[in-house]
C-alpha cells in the first residue's frame, strides 16, 4: 500500500469539504472493495476519506411508498433489518447472500452502488425495483445510475447518500453464486409493481454490467409464472465468457435464475 | 497400554498455541537489523532479459542494493537442481535446462525473479521495485502441454530440443500387446488431470542471517524438510558450506508437497545477506504464492484397458503427457514416473502393463509434487477406466472390480511395485454398506421421478507411500536416501525429547509421535516432547512428504526406542539385582516380572546420569540414536463412494453422500487420522469439482488470485463418513501405512465418477464446474 492521509468526517458537508480539499481524495465505506484495490497497489488516493462514522449515512427507514436505506448501512443490517424484511424481504435476502459474514458486517451498499462491479448484487435490485438514487447533490433514477462496467452517474466527489426502494406486490432474487469470487455468476431480480408493470434486471452476465431482460419482463408481464418463460430465449450476445461461465451458459443462467426468482417471490 | 497410548485420540498438544495465536511462523521471527527483500518478477510468459536499470531505485529511501541475477552468475551461485535422473526410452538421459535463482538471460515464466530489491522495509522495496527498469524482448510462449509438443512449437531451453525432456516407458509392451490381441472387449478413455496451485494456508517465506565473524548462515524457511534444504543449499547451490548453514523450519502453515522444494528465494535471501551484511527478510504473498509454488497435476493421457471374455483385465496401455512448467523442480521427473506409472496396477490384478510418460517443457510455472504426487493421477486414470469399463461392459462397476481385485499377498505387479498386505474386498464392502449402496437404483428412481439427475461413483484407491527404501529408489535415479533418524533422549529427571528428521507442518506429529513414547513406557504424553525442523538440534533426516512420516520417522523412533529400553533395563536390572530379561515396563516403571519389586523411570534416568552405580563397564547417560531404511514402500488403500445430485438446469452438482473406507493399517491417533482424511478428501474433491490453475494461449495466468481460483470450502464439502479396515503392514514394526495423502489420491475418480453416472454422459473433465456439467448433459 502506498502512503495516505485518513479522514473521518462526521458529516456528510464536511467530507464532501474534504474531498474537494484532497489532490486525490477517495471515499471509504466499508473498505471491502478500495483496500484490497489499495493493498495491490492499484489505487493510491492522496487522502482516504470514511463515510463509515458519519450517522447520517447509517440506517433504514420505511419511507411512504417504500423504504430507504441509507449508503453506509452494511449488507448485515440490511439482511437482518426488520423494516427490509416487511417492506421488500428479497432485498434483504439478496443482501444476505454478499460475501461471507465479515464482508456482510463491512461492505456497505452506498460502496457497493457507487462501485458498480459488473458482478455485484445489489445493481440487480435497485434496477429491477426502479430505485432511486439519492446522492448530496440529486436524486438519480436507476435506470440513469449504472452506465456499464464499474461505472456509474456519479460526478466527482458526489456522495450516495441513500436508496429509496418503492414498494412491490411481487419481488424475488435469484443468484447463481461464481464459483471462486461468491459474487453473481449471474443473479436475476424479478420485481412486479403493484400497478402491474415488470421489470427483471440480471447481474454477472453482460460485459455493460447489472441490465434489463425485456424479453422476461415481457413474459412475466403476460403471465407471471416461471412456467411462462419455459418458451423464451436468451441471447449469449454481449454476454460475459470466462473460465467459470461461458455466454451461453450464462444465458441459460439468465432464465433460470429468472424462473427461480419468480419462484421465490411466489 | 497407557490412555495415551497407541490408538487413543488423544487431544494435539500443538493446538493450544496455534488456537490462542502462538504459533511462531517464519514472519513472526524479528531480526535486529533485518532488511527486507522484494523481487522483481517477469509479467511476461517468456522473454529475453535485455537490460536492468537501478539507477531511479538506488536513490530511493531505504534503499540498501538492487541484485540481479548477472551477480548471482558473477559470484558462481549455482543453478537449480532436480534430485532425480530420468533416463528416456533411447537409454538417454532426461534433457534439463538451467534454472538459475533470477534470471539472467531469458525468463520462461510469468513471476519468474529476475532482480531484488533489499531495502529498510518491505514497503521500501516495492517503492523502488516500481522504480526499476526491466527491458524484456518478448518471445512466443507456449503453456498447453499439446501445443509446446507440436513442430514450430516456440522452444523453452535449447537442451531440450522439442521442449521433451524425457520420452520413458515402464512395463512389458509386448505382452501388452499379446494380451490386446485376444482380448474380448477393449476400453479407451481420454483424459485430462487438470493444473492445481497448492494454496498453503501460510505463503512461503524465508529469512537469512549472515554472521561475518563465524562465517556462518542461518536460515529459517517454509520447509517440508530442512536437512534436504540444508545439503542441496550446500552441496549444488554454492551459497554456505553445510557445517556454516543452520536451517530452522519452525511452525509451516501447510505444505502439500509445495515446500519441499528449496526455491530460488531462499537461495537470493542467503547471498543477499552475506552481501549487504545484514539478515535479509522475504515473505511471500498470495500472489508470489499462485506464480511461484510449485504447481501440482498436469496431465493428458490416453488409456485402453483388454478385457477376456469373462471382464477379467487382460492388459492396460498408457500414455501420458506430463506439464513440467518452465524448469525441472525438484524431483519433478520421480512424480509422472516412479510415483505414478508404478502404481497403475492398482487394486487389480493386470497380468500386463505399459505406460509411457513423456515430460514436456512449457512457459508456466514448474510443476512438482503435490500431496499424492503422481498417485491421484495414476488412481484417477484407473478409477474412471474401471466405471467407463463397467458401463460400456454393462456390468456393475463395484462388482467389475471386486472380480478383478488382488487377492493374495504379497502381490509383485508388472509395474515394479510389490504390494505386501491388503483387504480390498474389505474396504469396499464397508464403503458400499455404508452407502447402502443396494438401495441406491431406488434412490436413482426416486429422484429421477422428481426431476433430479442422480449418480453414484466408487473409487478403489492404492497408494505406494511410507517413502522410501533407499536402495531401491537409488537404482530408479533418485539423488538421496529416503531413510529416517530418531533420537530420544531420556533427561536425568526421567522427561523425554524426541529428535526426528520429519517435519510436522499440519500432521499433529507433536501428538502422535509421543503416543508411540507413551504405548512403550507407560508414561503420559506431557513428559514427552517432540524436536523437529531445526538442522542444529536434529541431527539429519529427510523431512515429510509421501505420507512418510509414521511409516519411517515412527519406525525410527520405535527402533531408537529399543536400544533406549536395552540399556534402561540393564540399569533396572543392576539396580533391583535382577536379571535383565525379567524386566518388563508398565506405567512408567520397571518391574521385576512377578514380584512387586520396581524402579520408576526417572530413576534409572537418573541413575543413568549420575553413574554412581551402574552395570561394570556401562557408559553413563541414556540417549539413543537409531537410522532406519525401510525395505519396501508401505500400500495403503481403500474404497470411496460418493452420491451426488446434478442439477440439469444449472449443471450444479451437490453432495447427497460420501463415504471412505481406508486402511492405513494401525492407526495411532484415529482423531488424526480422520482429520487427514477429511482435509485429502477436500482437496480430492477440490480437484474434481472447483480447482484449476489456467493459462492462456500465451502464458499468462488467469488463475492469480482466489477470485478466479476456487479453493474449497466448508460448504462446497459433504458431511464425510470415514471408517476404518484393517490389515497390518507387515514392513514395519508398528504395523501403520501413512494417511496423509490418500484423501486427496481417492477422492476426485469417485466424484466424476457420480456425476457421469447421473448424467449418462462420460465426456467430462475435472474440474466439473457447473459449467461443463450444463454443456455435457445439454451439449
Ligand atoms: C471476499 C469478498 C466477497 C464479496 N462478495 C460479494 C458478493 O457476493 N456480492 C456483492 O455484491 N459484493 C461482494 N463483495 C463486495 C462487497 O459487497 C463490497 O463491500 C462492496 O463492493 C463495496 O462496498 P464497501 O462499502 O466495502 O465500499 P468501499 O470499498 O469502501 O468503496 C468502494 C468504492 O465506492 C466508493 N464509495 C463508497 N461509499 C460511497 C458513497 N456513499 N458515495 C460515493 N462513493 C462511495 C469508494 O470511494 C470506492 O471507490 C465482496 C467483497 C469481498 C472482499
Amino acid at each position: 500500500m502506498y502512503e495516505t492521509t485518513y479522514h473521518r468526517p462526521s458529516s456528510i458537508d464536511e467530507a464532501a469539504a474534504l474531498f474537494s480539499k484532497g489532490k486525490e481524495a477517495k471515499y471509504l465505506a466499508g473498505g471491502h472493495t478500495l483496500i484490497p484495490v489499495m493493498k495491490q497497489r492499484l489505487a493510491s488516493p492522496s487522502d482516504v476519506i470514511d463515510l463509515g462514522k458519519i450517522k447520517e449515512l447509517i440506517g433504514v427507514e420505511p419511507s411512504g411508498d417504500g423504504i430507504v436505506v441509507k449508503a453506509a448501512t452494511t449488507h448485515y443490517d440490511v439482511a437482518t433489518s426488520d423494516t427490509v424484511k416487511k417492506a421488500l424481504p428479497a432485498l434483504a435476502y439478496l443482501a444476505s447472500l454478499i460475501g461471507d459474514p465479515a464482508v456482510r458486517h463491512r461492505g456497505t451498499i452506498g460502496g457497493s452502488l457507487a462501485n458498480n462491479d459488473p458482478a455485484a448484487d445489489y445493481p440487480a435490485a435497485v434496477l429491477a425495483t426502479g430505485a432511486t438514487v439519492k446522492t448530496n447533490k440529486r436524486t438519480i433514477a436507476a435506470d440513469e445510475f449504472f452506465k456499464g462496467l464499474f461505472s456509474t452517474a456519479l460526478e466527482d466527489g458526489e456522495i450516495i447518500t441513500a436508496v429509496s426502494f418503492p414498494v412491490q406486490a411481487k419481488a424475488g432474487y435469484a443468484k447463481f453464486p461464481h464459483p471462486a469470487s461468491r459474487f453473481a455468476l449471474t443473479g436475476v431480480f424479478v420485481a412486479k409493481t403493484p400497478s402491474g408493470d415488470v421489470r427483471v434486471a440480471a447481474t454477472g452476465a453482460s460485459q455493460n454490467g447489472v441490465m434489463r431482460i425485456p424479453a422476461i419482463e415481457a413474459a412475466l408481464k403476460a403471465n407471471w409464472s416461471a412456467g411462462a418463460l419455459d418458451g423464451v430465449s436468451i441471447s449469449a450476445d454481449g454476454l460475459l465468457s470466462d473460465i467459470h461461465g461461458s455466454a451461453d451458459y450464462r444465458a441459460n443462467l439468465i432464465k433460470v435464475m429468472a424462473q427461480r426468482a419468480v419462484t421465490a417471490a411466489g | 497400554m497407557g490412555v495415551e497410548g497407541i490408538g487413543a485420540s488423544v487431544v494435539r498438544k500443538e493446538d493450544k498455541r496455534f488456537i490462542t495465536g502462538k504459533g511462531r511462523y517464519v514472519d513472526d521471527i524479528k531480526l535486529v537489523g533485518c532488511t527486507h527483500a522484494h523481487f522483481i518478477r517477469s509479467p511476461h510468459a517468456h522473454a529475453k532479459v535485455k537490460g536492468i536499470d537501478s539507477t531511479e531505485a538506488m536513490k530511493m529511501p531505504g534503499v540498501i542494493a538492487v541484485l540481479t541475477g548477472q551477480q548471482l552468475v558473477d559470484d558462481k551461485i549455482g543453478n537449480l537442481i532436480c534430485g532425480w535422473a530420468i533416463t528416456s526410452k533411447d537409454g538417454s538421459p532426461m534433457k534439463m535446462g538451467a534454472w538459475p535463482a533470477m534470471a539472467p538471460e531469458t525468463v520462461r515464466f510469468v513471476g519468474q525473479a529476475v532482480a531484488v530489491v533489499i531495502a529498510e522495509t518491505k514497503n521500501q522495496a516495492k517503492d523502488a521495485a516500481e522504480a526499476v527498469v526491466v527491458n524484456y524482448e518478448e518471445l512466443p510462449a507456449v503453456a498447453d502441454v499439446r501445443a509446446a509438443i507440436k513442430s514450430g512449437a516456440p522452444q523453452l531451453h535449447p537442451e531440450a530440443p522439442g521442449n521433451i525432456i524425457y520420452d520413458w516407458h515402464l512395463g512389458d509392451e509386448a505382452a501388452v500387446n499379446a494380451a490386446f490381441s485376444k482380448a474380448a472387449n477393449v476400453v479407451s478413455l481420454d483424459l485430462t488431470n487438470n493444473r492445481l496451485a497448492p494454496n498453503a494456508m501460510e505463503p512461503r517465506a524465508a529469512i537469512a542471517d549472515y554472521d561475518a565473524a563465524e562465517e556462518h548462515f542461518t536460515l529459517y524457511t517454509t520447509s517440508q524438510n530442512p536437512h534436504v534444504a540444508r545439503l542441496v543449499l550446500s552441496a549444488f547451490y554454492n551459497v554456505a558450506p553445510e557445517h556454516k548453514l543452520r536451517v530452522i523450519a519452525p511452525d509451516v502453515g501447510g505444505g502439500f508437497g509445495s515446500k519441499i522444494y528449496i526455491y530460488p528465494e531462499e537461495m537470493v535471501a542467503l547471498w543477499a545477506s552475506k552481501k549487504v551484511g545484514r539478515p535479509v527478510k522475504w515473505t511471500g504473498d498470495r500472489t508470489e504464492a499462485f506464480l511461484t509454488d510449485a504447481h501440482g497435476r498436469d496431465h493428458v493421457s490416453h488409456a485402453e484397458m483388454a478385457f477376456d471374455k469373462d471382464n477379467k483385465i487382460l492388459g492396460l496401455r498408457v500414455k501420458t503427457h506430463a506439464n513440467f512448467g518452465a524448469y525441472m523442480s525438484l524431483f519433478s521427473s520421480a512424480v509422472p514416473t516412479y510415483l505414478y506409472a508404478t502404481l497403475l496396477s492398482g487394486q487389480y490384478l493386470i497380468p500386463a502393463i505399459y505406460a509411457e510418460v513423456i515430460a514436456v517443457y512449457t512457459n508456466t510455472t514448474p510443476v512438482d509434487a503435490y500431496r499424492g504426487a503422481g498417485r491421484p493421477e495414476a488412481s484417477y486414470l484407473l478409477e474412471r477406466m474401471m466405471e467407463t469399463a463397467a458401463r460400456q461392459l454393462k456390468v456393475d462397476p463395484a462388482e467389475l472390480r471386486k472380480k478383478n481385485f488382488i487377492t493374495s499377498f504379497p502381490y509383485q505387479t508388472p509395474v515394479i511395485m510389490a504390494y505386501d498386505a491388503g483387504d480390498f474386498h474389505a474396504s469396499i464392502d464397508a464403503a458400499m454398506k455404508a452407502i447402502d449402496y443396494a438401495g441406491f437404483a431406488a434412490r436413482k428412481a426416486k429422484a429421477k421421478s422428481e426431476g433430479k439427475l442422480r449418480g453414484i461413483g466408487v473409487s478403489c484407491y492404492i497408494e505406494a507411500c511410507g517413502i522410501a527404501p533407499s536402495k531401491a529408489v537409488g537404482s530408479l535415479g533418485a539423488g538421496v536416501g529416503l531413510w529416517e533418524s530418531a533420537e530420544i533422549r531420556v533427561n536425568p529427571v526421567g522427561t523425554i525429547e524426541v529428535l526426528t528428521g520429519t517435519h510436522s507442518h499440519g500432521q499433529s506429529h507433536e501428538t502422535t509421535f509421543c503416543q508411540i513414547i507413551a504405548e512403550r513406557l507407560g508414561v503420559p504424553i506431557s513428559q514427552v516432547s517432540i524436536v523437529h525442523g531445526d538442522t542444529d538440534k536434529v541431527q539429519f533426516g529427510m523431512g515429510t512428504y509421501g505420507s512418510r512420516s509414521i511409516a519411517v520417522g515412527g519406525t525410527a523412533i520405535v527402533k531408537a526406542m529399543e536400544k533406549v529400553e536395552a540399556k534402561a533395563k540393564k540399569i533396572a536390572a543392576h539396580a533391583l539385582e535382577a536379571s535383565e530379561n525379567d524386566i518388563v515396563i508398565e506405567n512408567g516403571e520397571f518391574k521385576v516380572t512377578g514380584t512387586d519389586k520396581s524402579i520408576a523411570l526417572p530413576m534409572v534416568a537418573l541413575a543413568a546420569y549420575t553413574a554412581h552405580n551402574l552395570p561394570d563397564g556401562m557408559e553413563p547417560g541414556l540417549k539413543e540414536t537409531a537410522f532406519y531404511d525401510p525395505t519396501n514402500f508401505t500400500f495403503p488403500a481403500g474404497a470411496y463412494i460418493c452420491e451426488v445430485e446434478v442439477d440439469a438446469a444449472t449443471g450444479k452438482t451437490s453432495f447427497v453422500n460420501f463415504v471412505a473406507a481406508d486402511d492405513f493399517g494401525r492407526l495411532i491417533n484415529p482423531m488424526v487420522v480422520e482429520g487427514q482424511v477429511h482435509g485429502g478428501l477436500a482437496q480430492g474433491i477440490g480437484q474434481a469439482l472447483l480447482e484449476h490453475a489456467v493459462y492462456d494461449g500465451n502464458g499468462q495466468p488467469v488463475t492469480a488470485s482466489f477470485m478466479d481460483y476456487t479453493m474449497p470450502r466448508a460448504d462446497d464439502l459433504p458431511s464425510f463418513k470415514v471408517s476404518h479396515t484393517t490389515t497390518l503392514c507387515p514392513g514395519n514394526p508398528l504395523g501403520v501405512k501413512g494417511c496423509g495423502e490418500a484423501g486427496a489420491i481417492g477422492a476426485s475418480a469417485a466424484v466424476i465418477n457420480a456425476i457421469t453416472d447421473a448424467i449418462g454422459n462420460n465426456k467430462l473433465e475435472m474440474p466439473a464446474t457447473p459449467d461443463r456439467v450444463w454443456h455435457a448433459i445439454h451439449g
